[in-house]
This record gives C-alpha cells, structure tokens and sequence, in this order.
C-alpha cells in the first residue's frame, strides 16, 4: 500500500494541510485507491508547506506547496508513482536548504509518523539512552560535559555543568523540568519537535533523570500551541504503555500547561508557575540546581537542549564537539522567520555568518524589497543592519555585538519596516509581559515607550533619545532577569545602526 | 494551582469570581493569593468570551509580514478593537504574542485552529466561519 505523508505540523495545518489531506483521502476513495495516509511532523521547508510526500522505489517524493484543488490533478499525473506534476519538488533531501543542514537534534522531524514508537526506534531512537545506561550516571555526565552543548533557550550555560551540579546535591527527590515556553517571536524549534518527534524530548529527559538521580519531570508548553500539548500527551501516554515512562522506567512525566506569560520562558519564573503561583522571578542564588522546583534539586533545561541529549549520546561527545566554532559546540536549529523567501528551520554546526543564513539560505526577502533589518534571538535580541552581516552565528560573537542568538531565531524585515516603531514595540512588550518584580522593568517600560512616543512625535528627539539611552542603562543593570535586562538589545540596536529611523543622521556604512 | 485554573476556563469559560475563595480553600490558600495567579496570566478571563475567538500575532515576526495592517483589516471588518467583543456575542478578537507559525505569517488562530498567511482571502474564510 502506497504511504502518503501529509505533516500535521501546525504551521502545516494553519495554511491548509489538513483540508490537503481530506482531499487525498476522497480522491483515492472516489479512484478506488488504498493508501495509507500518515501524517507526519514537518521538514521545516514551511515556504514549501503543505508540503506532501509519497513513498516510491526512489525514495520519497515531495509535491508542494499543495492545495486541495491540486490533488485531483495530482492523482491524474501519477502521484502514487511520483509522477511529473508543476509541483513535484523531487527527493526533499535533494533540496538545497535542506541538503546543507546537519540535522541531529531534528534527525526525525518531518521524517517519521510522531506518535509511532516503531518509528521512532527504527530511525535510531533510544540508542542516546543505551548508551547512556552502559556509561552509568556518572559517565553520562562526563559526556554531557565533553559534548560542549550549552542550553538553546539562549543563556548557553554548559549543559554538563548544570546536570553535575544536580547530580552532586544529595535530596530526597530531585527534578527535570524541561522549558518548553517557548515565547519569542520567530522561533518555533520547540513546537515543531513537541509536533514532529515528542519521542526525542521523552528519551532526553529520561536520559537527564537517569544521569542526576531524578525520578520526575515536567514539560512545561505554552498554552498558544495546543496541538504541541496534545501531540506530547498522547506520546507519554503511548511510552507509558510500552514502559518506557512509568514505575518499570523509574521516570515519570507531566506535560504542565502555561497560560500567557511570556516572562514564565525565564527559567525561575517558570518554577514559581510551576508550583501554582503568579510567575515571578526569583533572585538567584540559590540556583535551581541546588533548590528548584518545591525548593528540590532540579535540572530546568531548553526542551531543544533535552532534545538534544539522545543524539550526543548516541554518537558520542566527541562526534558532536567536532561542529561547530569556538565555545560554540554542535549544532544549532536555527529559524529563519518573518519576511524570509525561504523561511524555515535550518539545524547547521555554529558558524554560518548571518548574511549567509538570510540571504543565501533564507534568499532574501518574501516581498522581494530588499532585507534592510535583522531582529535575531526574539524580542530581547538585538536588531542587525546589512554592515553586520558578516557577524558568524554562535554565542560569543553575537555578544560581542551587542546582541545574542537567544532560541535561535532570525526575524527578517525588509526596507518598509520603521525602526523607531520598533524599538517602541520593545518597550510596549516589556511593559506587557513584565512580571512586575523589579521597579526599572515594570516602570521603566511604560515610561521607556511612553518617552518614545515623543521620539517618533519628534518632541525634542536628542533629549528624549538620551533619556532613552539612559533608561536602558538602568534596566540592564537593574533587573533581575532577562526580559528587563535584555530589553534594551532591540531598543538600542535600533537606535545604533538605524540612527535615520530616528531622526540623525545616516551611518556611512548603512549607506553602502 | 494552573491546571486547575485550565479546567475552571475549559468549563465556564473563565474564571468566575464565585469561584476563588473555593479554589483558596481547596488549596489552603488565601483568596487574595488565588486572585494574584488569576490576573497574573494573561489567558485567564473573568468573564467569557464571545462564541468564537480569533487570537491575532502581533509579534515582531508577524509585523515583518505587515501583520499589522492586516489585523487592522480585521477588526475594522468586525467594528472591533483589541480585547473587543461583537454586540451579538459571537466573536471576541484578542491580541497575541507568537503562535510559533513564524515563517507562514501573519497568523492567527481561530478557536485553537491555526491560521497562517493571513490575508483578503483567509479574512473572508474567518468571516464565513464565525458567520458574519
């Protein structure tokens, strides 16, 4: 029987794929055709989306992207065989976005059926967790150590390290909490692994458990990705079945959903949600690796970080150290968003310099105006002009900018996009997710916004630019947590490299 | 506390004030520390929603797409603003802030149905929908 993948991803779903795949089904009905219809995570080609693919002798076919009017046509060209349609896209490995990545942490994503177990270990799943039992706990710490992975959600601090610290603290119970608030604008890494291989983030946080002594994790998925909370659901429920999760396991799994608050993707804010209260941060120390989650031991990773593991330890530390750049080991899915031609998710080792991914991988803009502006790493990442786009994508050299790959993702704007309307929305965002905790970030951003309402009136710019600037100083420095400390990347990266949007004069190098 | 707040939303389709210092009681809390967490989060209403609910993605992603235009279309279509709800009751309009489509913007969502590219066509969709 023919196997037709039509992705069930929600980016896939929310241009149609769903409608995509009734038509299949009634078209192969109405022909007298049997298929079997699986509806797979998605590839990460979303420009290409839906995008649907048939199992031939040759390896599988993509077509995309489809409507439901094309599949009558489709049929006629002979779809079950890969046959010649204007659509065919050909083997997806062969399309160049693709072919350049290096996918491990995104090996199965688009590939396999999510919630077939089957799938998962014929695609090298629960190899990571193999291993890691032949190394023991502490071993696995030691590898996690050797990888050089640092955690995704962007504050890069070495995984091996976090992981030690719980494993050397002696309690009664200890936790894994996996941060699946995944909350900045143009990423969406988290979501499509929750949708594409929830497998994956299952062995990862089993894996975690076993190496530091915890017998219970959480998965905390923000409440605007309900079909990533369903598809994670029924995944633990199908790994408690198999006895891969549950007493037999000594592992036990939550998904726990948040309700609206960007600030809960900080790590403290998150445990404080998590325990049932107004998500407020908390001062550190103590680290969440010496009192976490109900004040226990708890290893609070990126879900891309945990989803990360099985592959690390399949492969070994030194397979995946070997990519990358710098401090800047492995791989890094990164998202390219916004007004991209080619937007979608690119897994790649640290090091591609960010003209290559916005222009040669993402080709430019979708309104086909030329790329003016680059917001990377969310709405606390800083905003990048052409002049910087030989900036090499990892860690440090970002931070060396003045800015920071955050989740990795890569937010294009073209030449329409105003950039003090921008630096304001930073403040308006600020001012709407702050948990309230610290003055100059509950306060500050009203007045911060507020004070760039005058800028853009053109009421006495300098001087209200400098109060600005000032502003900024007192947010980074006097916040506890990154929403305010970091606010100020996008508003003074605006301000910077785009000083005409504000009205100075133009930069020379802006002009070239 | 979270998951009880879900299931309170799921039923009534907000949290009625009635309904905290039970919630308070059964957690051995305090009325006013179960209100903090109530109007802590921005998902938790205290009165329902119109029958149909469109979150609209005003994040960065979404405004690189002229998302904002386009939701000013939507509203101006419904005599709504942000948080507005139809006299009929029919459709509340909210903001958001990312749905995770973020290279298929603008997008929104349709009582937890994912809407990407976002435009004249899918508007008059949303439209026929919500059936107005």
């Amino acid at each position: 029987m023919t196997k037709i993948f039509v992705p069930c991803d929600a980016a896939a779903r929310a241009v149609g794929a769903d409608r995509v795949a009734l038509a299949i089904q009634q078209e192969a009905a109405r022909r007298g055709v049997t298929l079997d219809l699986v509806r797979n995570g998605s590839r990460g080609l979303f420009w290409l989306e839906p995008m649907i693919e048939v199992e031939t002798p040759a390896g599988r076919i993509a077509y995309g992207p489809v409507t439901p009017s094309d599949v009558s046509a489709l049929f006629d060209g002979g779809l079950l065989d890969g046959g010649v349609h204007a659509l065919r896209i050909g083997r997806p490995e062969d399309v160049p976005f693709l072919k350049r990545q290096t996918r491990l942490t995104f090996a199965r994503c688009g590939i396999v059926d999510p919630l077939s177990l089957n799938d998962y270990r014929a695609h090298g799943g629960y190899r990571g967790l193999a291993r890691a039992r032949e190394l023991g706990p502490v071993g696995t710490v030691q590898e996690m150590t050797a990888s050089g992975l640092r955690g995704r959600g962007g504050a890069g601090f070495p995984t091996g390290i976090k992981w030690k610290t719980v494993a050397d603290t002696s309690a009664d119970r200890k936790y894994i909490v996996c941060n699946g608030d995944e909350g900045d604008s143009g990423t969406y890494a988290d979501r499509m692994l929750l949708e594409g291989d929830p497998f994956v983030l299952i062995e990862g946080m089993t894996i975690a458990g076993y190496a530091v002594g915890a017998t219970k994790g959480y998965i905390y998925v923000r409440s605007e990705y309900p079909d990533a909370i369903r598809t994670m659901e029924r995944a633990i429920v199908l790994a408690e079945a198999a006895g891969l999760l549950g007493a037999e396991a000594g592992f036990d799994l939550e998904v726990r959903v948040g309700a609206g608050a960007y600030v809960c993707g900080e790590e403290t804010s998150l445990l404080e949600s998590l325990e049932g209260k107004r998500g407020q941060v908390r001062a550190k120390p103590p680290l969440p690796a010496h009192k976490g989650l109900f004040g226990k031991p708890t290893v609070i990773n990126n879900l891309v970080t945990l989803a990360t593991v099985p592959a690390v330890m399949a492969d070994g530390a030194k397979a995946y150290a070997d990519l990358g750049m710098g401090r800047s080991r492995g791989t890094m899915p990164i998202q390219i968003a916004g007004n991209s031609k080619h937007g979608g998710l690119f897994e790649a080792a640290f090091g591609l310099t960010l003209g290559e991914i916005v222009d040669d991988i993402g080709g430019g803009t979708a309104s086909g105006r030329p790329v003016r502006a680059v917001q990377v790493g969310g709405p606390l990442g800083a905003y990048f002009s052409r002049a910087l786009f030989d900036t090499p994508f990892d860690y440090e050299s970002f931070a060396a900018r003045d800015g920071l790959i955050g989740h990795g993702g890569v937010v294009v704007f073209d030449d329409t996009v105003d950039m003090a309307r921008q630096a304001r929305f930073a403040l308006e965002f600020c001012a709407i997710e702050s948990c309230g905790k610290c003055t100059p970030c509950r306060i500050g951003s009203v007045r911060g916004t507020e004070t760039m309402d005058k800028v853009i009136a053109g009421d006495r710019r300098e001087a209200n630019l400098a109060l600005v600037e000032d502003l900024c100083q007192t947010l980074k420095f006097g916040s506890l947590c990154a929403l305010g400390g970091f606010t100020p990347y996008p508003v003074m990266s605006a301000i910077r490299h785009f000083p005409e949007d504000f009205g100075r004069p133009r930069l020379a190098a802006a002009a070239e | 506390m979270l998951p009880i707040l879900h299931d309170f939303q799921a039923t009534f389709g907000c949290i009625p004030a009635p309904a905290v210092p039970f919630i308070a009681e059964a957690l051995n809390l305090t009325r006013a520390e179960v209100h903090g967490v109530v109007t802590f989060y921005h998902d938790f209403r205290e009165k329902p929603a119109g029958r149909h609910v469109l979150k609209i993605c005003r994040a960065e992603a979404c405004q690189s797409m002229n998302g904002e235009a386009v939701a000013r279309q939507v509203l101006d279509r419904f005599g709504l603003d942000w948080g507005g709800t139809t006299p009929d009751g029919r459709l509340t309009i909210e903001a958001i802030y990312c749905l995770g489509l973020c290279s298929c913007g603008p997008s929104a969502m349709l009582d937890g149905q994912p809407i990407g590219r976002v435009g004249a066509s899918t508007i008059d969709d949303i439209s026929r929908e919500v059936g107005r």
